[in-house]
């Protein structure tokens, strides 16, 4: 598939009941690559997973998928995709062997190679033990594992992940992010949305970040950080009125407020006149500020910065 | 890539969607058991406690039998209403529709599912009918053609069932679905002769469906001829099972819009 595009979307707009979810998104994905779209609960992250995966319809706007329409060739989508929603897309009440021999089934191999390939994919995915029993005693990090095996039966090409990892302890996370970057290097194209600005810099190759229902930015993840700030400044507090004026004063560039530690942090480039005007500006009195520190930025200030919210 | 491309045939996708449905009831022995017992405890309730209270020229035990046969297949259609319900709830119906499996195959194979069950709690009820005493007096032409009428209703409810699950959003209120449709079992001629109903019910109880079937079967049963009620029968069974198929696919589409 080389680098043609796989996910081609333009100007997807939808809402729900009258409230406007999407509004407008563009995307690009290249063939064989990670792409994470990032942004917190309710940005639309669902929904533009669902467009794409043929489940949900748009509005307005157009996109392709593996070179097919996603509304007038979904068929043809469809039989090239996988989707892992955020709720386990499985039957409690059937064994892991049951469920992915009927996904096989579905995805259309004969009832021996069906057999067969829920085999390999419990033995891929740790679960050879656990298949024989029924989901409902899965732990919730087996089951999104069993999810996770039961969309890749069919050998997609492109495979969407929705927030695979939301609720899982560090381990299972581990185990799925390992999954992931070995789909990747196989060749598929993984499309996943996070709120965890770590899971997009471990593992996607570009990141979009939504934030209701707009794409408020694009590129890899050094890009984004170099976008916004290389630096942040954090500026420590006395007592809680002087955090709260501090915090006034900054304003919406705040980028970090931690009202326990009284401290509230600033985007920079680190330049000393850069820091030396922002203390100036948050504290004129010079009586606000106890002590400051300059540290590198994360994703989550780049996250915080772009989409205007404020942390707590 | 074309190697790793699939298509299922969609001969194929009705009965893994049967199948499943079966494992799924399976797996739920209380509401099987459910199913499976309350009519014929109802069964007992109405030959021996109400039996004897109602005067009808006839043997009760003969009488009964068509209309628990329909209580068999309303509360085998609350467990399709609740299923129906389950899987729209949860996740499994995203990845079903992923793999391109139509809604329809989802629902058909609850509404297999349901039949098979309903063979199964019909031959209990019969079972248990002829053990106290039930004596069909017919021949094997009537008692296939019996079984035929009851089976087409057993699919029109099954299907209604599914419309109706699809309609809620709570499968405790799918499973509200029963004694709604109970109503109409009770409002029949399927437990006491409509004459005997107070008189602005009678009206109601002549033109709605569970009576032409109670009828029908009952006529089939004992060696009658089904006459009118025969037509009428499958007219509202046909008629119900085809409202009931196009609603479900309209209320699917909504859902999954």
């Amino acid at each position: 598939m080389g680098n043609d595009l796989v996910i081609e979307a333009d100007g997807l707009v939808k809402s729900y009941a009258g409230v406007r979810v999407l509004s407008g998104i563009d995307l690009r994905v290249a063939g064989g690559s990670v792409f994470a779209l990032l942004g917190p609960n309710g940005a639309g992250k669902t929904t533009t997973v669902r467009i794409l995966a043929t489940l949900s319809r748009a509005d307005r706007g157009r996109a392709r998928v593996a070179g097919f329409d996603v509304v007038r060739d979904r068929h043809a989508v469809r039989r090239r995709i996988s989707l892992t929603g955020q709720f386990a897309a499985l039957d409690a009440a059937q064994t892991g062997q049951e469920n992915l021999r009927m996904t096989a089934r579905l995805a259309g191999l004969p009832r021996h190679a069906a057999r067969r390939r829920a085999a390999e994919l419990l033995e891929q995915f740790g679960l050879t033990e656990a298949g024989p029993r029924r989901v409902v005693t899965y732990s919730g990090g087996m089951r999104r594992r069993l999810d996770l095996a039961a969309s890749l039966v069919g050998h997609p090409s492109v495979i969407f992940l929705d927030e695979p990892t939301t609720g899982l302890d560090p381990q299972s996370r581990m185990a799925t992010w390992r999954a992931v970057a070995d789909l990747a290097t196989r060749g598929v194209t993984v499309f996943l949305t996070t709120q965890y600005l770590e899971e997009a810099d471990r593992l996607a190759d570009r990141i979009a970040v939504l934030n209701r229902g707009r794409m408020v930015a694009e590129g890899t993840a050094a890009e984004l950080k170099r976008r916004v700030a290389a630096q942040r400044l954090d500026l420590t507090c006395p007592t809680h009125a002087a955090f709260d004026q501090v915090s006034r004063r900054v304003g919406g560039r705040a980028v970090h407020l931690d009202p326990a530690g009284l401290t509230v942090g600033v985007s920079t480039d680190g330049s000393a006149a850069q820091v030396r005007a922002l203390l100036e500006e948050a504290d004129p009195g010079r009586d606000l500020i106890a002590s400051f520190a300059v540290r590198g930025a994360t994703l989550d200030d780049v996250f915080l910065a772009l989409t205007g919210g404020s942390h707590v | 890539m074309s190697e790793t491309l699939t298509t299922t045939r969609p001969t194929m996708t009705l009965p893994i969607m049967t199948g499943r449905s079966l494992r799924l009831s399976l797996r739920s022995p209380d509401a099987l058991l459910t199913a499976l017992l309350l009519p014929v405890m109802l069964m007992v309730v109405f030959v021996y406690l109400f039996g004897g209270a109602v005067a009808i020229g006839t043997s009760y035990k003969n009488y009964v039998l068509p209309g628990v046969l329909l209580l068999c297949a309303v509360t085998g259609a609350s467990t399709t209403a609740v299923t129906v319900c389950q899987d729209m709830a949860s996740g499994i119906i995203d990845r079903l529709r992923s793999l391109d499996v139509p809604g329809t195959a989802v629902l058909a194979g609850h509404v297999a599912a349901s039949l098979v069950r309903n063979v199964a709690s019909t031959a209990l009820v019969v079972a248990v009918a002829v053990g106290i005493g039930f004596r069909p007096h017919s021949d094997p032409a009537r008692l296939a053609a019996a079984l035929g009428v009851l089976l087409l209703f057993v699919a029109a409810v099954a299907w209604l069932a599914a419309a109706f699950g699809l309609a809620v959003s709570a499968p405790e209120a799918a499973n509200g679905a029963m004694f709604f449709l109970m109503f109409f079992c009770y409002t029949s001629s399927a437990f006491v002769p409509v004459r005997t109903l107070p008189w602005w019910l009678r009206g109601f109880a002549r033109h709605q469906p569970a009576t032409p079937v109670t009828e029908t079967l009952r006529a089939l049963l004992t060696g009658q001829p089904a006459g009118p009620h025969l037509i009428a029968a499958l007219a509202w069974s046909g008629g119900i099972l085809a409202v009931s198929v196009l609603l479900s696919m309209l209320l699917f589409a909504r859902r999954t819009a």
